[in-house]
């Protein structure tokens, strides 16, 4: 195993989960490639071969549009997220190109103080390294969690 | 037959006025399930391309009643109550799947593809001694049947003996937007699920309350795939209780700045990058962008531009609700249109850009009247004018519709004059 390379990817969620919880969106799209894609799967779907998502942005524009109704038109309560990610695992490395995943967890916090798990399940991740970062190109959520409580308005 | 419900006050008789305590009160929850889900209607199941093959089932929920839909040997479709006659477990665990016979881990009690019990362990006991009484293995011991009919594909079922027919129940300009739906063969192409800490009857409003789409939903608003000044309409059943809201593209030339001038979410210069994302094949003929078919009590047939899904309604008791959307497309999609459609699942669903506000709507309904069961909610946009089809988007007349087959099905006296 490349240690080295394990901290990066590890550091790589690490300001994933960060800037999501922190609501910094703009700093969460830097950690993307102008070439990327962001999906969000129910795992039950994957499982039987079906490919409807529940968030499917196949490039970068439409991962902006996503962020920008998020911010500008999409009305969703009030909540705070807070992403647990673990088990990093560094599947393969070839070139500039990376494959990762990760577990995580998503605790979600009301305006009333209470907190409940919102979402768990794997990151499947593909980075590409330019001017030495490491870039998400395509970051696939399976989602364990397919009932989703109430509405899904943030990323995962 | 007095209802629960008339333990609140129904002002008025025009189902304006609708008391808090039928959407958090336990025992009208109780008295639904018996009248409503097992009472004379037909509520949705599945579509038929979900069980295509023989031996093919899905499990689902009538009201909170657990369900298994089996395709038989035969091709022929049937449904039963997945509960064991035995000792009353669930039977069929799985979602899918595909199986000769049913077999219940408890005990081992088998069943076939119509719900009839074909096999008990030690039936006539061990080494003679003990068994079961023999005139106690009765025909009636099997999981409980409903009756099913398809329309097109669409899976029905029902636990009454004196329902109306499918297609009468329906309604013919029901069974007719059926026709246009599901007019050539379906594929499924996924679910998409979502848990609601709300009434399940806040949903059914919901659907059927074209007002609160152009001022809660402001994605679409914005894009123009829904205004509230586009020609479209309402249409309402004979019992009143079903609703298709539509509107046309392209069809209100007035700039929508213009148009909303009083609508406070507005927001202009607001641009999407892919525009494509909201773009409409007319695949239809009819330029009808969008349509939601709510039938009552439990299904949505919806078609937002060109993303097609059914909802399935699940109430998990007074407080809370499942959603279950199932999206398909067609067997002869090309390939384009295949990736449209699945690009335009982003729109509704759980995170959909055009839908993801009425989780959040109704949980506020919800978390407010539960301390108020005597209060009442306002129902009255579109002013004092009879239940009817109508071919105004500011309305809340399919909402009183619901409530119109509601009560009469309840057996509540409420709304002489609705």
């Amino acid at each position: 195993m490349n240690a080295a390379l394990q901290l990066e990817v590890q550091d790589l969620y690490a300001r994933y989960a960060r800037a999501i919880d922190d609501g910094q969106f703009d700093d969460w799209m830097a950690l993307f490639d102008s070439q990327c894609g962001y999906h969000i799967i129910p795992r039950e779907n994957v499982q039987r071969g079906l490919q409807l998502p529940i968030v499917r942005c196949r490039t970068r524009d439409m991962l902006a549009d996503r962020i920008v109704s998020l911010q500008q038109a999409n009305i969703y309560n009030i909540h705070n997220d807070r992403h647990m990610v673990a088990n990093v695992t560094v599947l393969a490395a070839e070139g500039e190109s990376v494959s990762a995943e990760a577990d995580f967890v998503v605790f979600q916090t009301d305006s009333e103080g209470q907190s409940r798990l919102f979402a768990t399940g794997r990151y499947r991740t593909h980075l590409v390294r330019r001017e030495g970062r490491l870039m998400l190109r395509e970051q696939t959520v399976i989602l364990d969690t397919a009932a989703v409580p109430t509405l899904m308005a943030t990323p995962i | 037959m007095t209802s629960e419900a008339q333990r609140f006050t129904w002002p008025g008789n025009r189902l304006q006025h609708i008391p808090f305590g039928i959407f958090t009160d336990a025992q009208v929850y109780q008295e639904e399930q018996e009248r409503i889900f097992r009472g004379a209607t037909w509520s949705y199941l599945c579509l038929e391309a979900e069980i295509p093959n023989p031996g093919d089932f899905r499990t689902l929920f009538v009201g909170d009643t657990p369900v298994v839909a089996n395709r038989a040997h035969d091709g022929s479709l049937h449904a039963f109550v997945n509960r064991c006659a035995h000792r009353g477990a669930i039977v069929r665990r799985e979602p899918f799947g595909n199986a000769k016979d049913h077999v219940c881990v408890y005990h081992q009690w088998c069943y076939d593809q119509r719900g009839k019990l074909v096999g008990v362990p030690f039936k006539r006991g061990v080494k003679g001694l003990g068994g079961f009484p023999k005139d106690a293995m009765s025909e009636e011991l099997r999981m409980r049947p409903l009756r099913v009919e398809s329309y097109r594909g669409a899976v029905f079922g029902t636990f009454s003996d004196d329902v109306l027919p499918l297609a009468e129940y329906l309604d013919p300009q029901f069974t007719a937007h059926l026709d246009r739906l599901l007019t050539r063969p379906v594929e499924v192409l996924g679910y998409q699920r979502q848990v609601i800490r709300g009434n399940w009857k806040l949903y059914c409003e919901n659907v059927r309350d074209p007002y609160h789409g152009g001022l809660l939903h402001l994605f679409q608003v914005t894009f123009g795939l829904y205004r509230n000044t586009q020609v479209g309409g309402t249409r309402i059943s004979a019992l009143k209780g079903h609703n298709i809201s539509y509107s046309l593209q392209g069809t209100d030339k007035v700039d929508a700045k213009q148009a909303h001038a009083d609508v406070g979410t507005y927001r202009e210069g607001f641009q999407l990058r892919c525009p494509e994302l909201l773009s409409y094949q007319d695949e239809y003929g009819d330029r009808c962008g969008l349509s939601i078919m709510s039938v009552f009590p439990n299904a949505v047939f919806h078609q937002i531009s060109n993303s097609l899904a059914t909802r399935q309604i699940r109430p998990r008791g007074p407080h809370e609700f499942e959603l279950y959307w199932t999206y398909y497309g067609y067997k002869d999609d090309t390939p384009e249109m295949r990736e449209h459609r699945l690009d335009q699942a982003n729109l509704a669903g759980p995170a959909g850009l055009v839908s993801m506000e009425d989780g959040e709507a109704i949980e506020l309904v919800h978390r407010s009247i539960r301390a108020d069961p005597d209060q009442h909610s306002f129902v009255a946009m579109g002013g004092d004018e009879p239940i009817e089809t109508g071919t105004i988007l500011v309305s809340e007349i399919p909402i009183r519709g619901f409530w119109k087959q509601y009560t009469q099905t309840m057996g509540i006296p409420a709304g002489s004059e609705a």
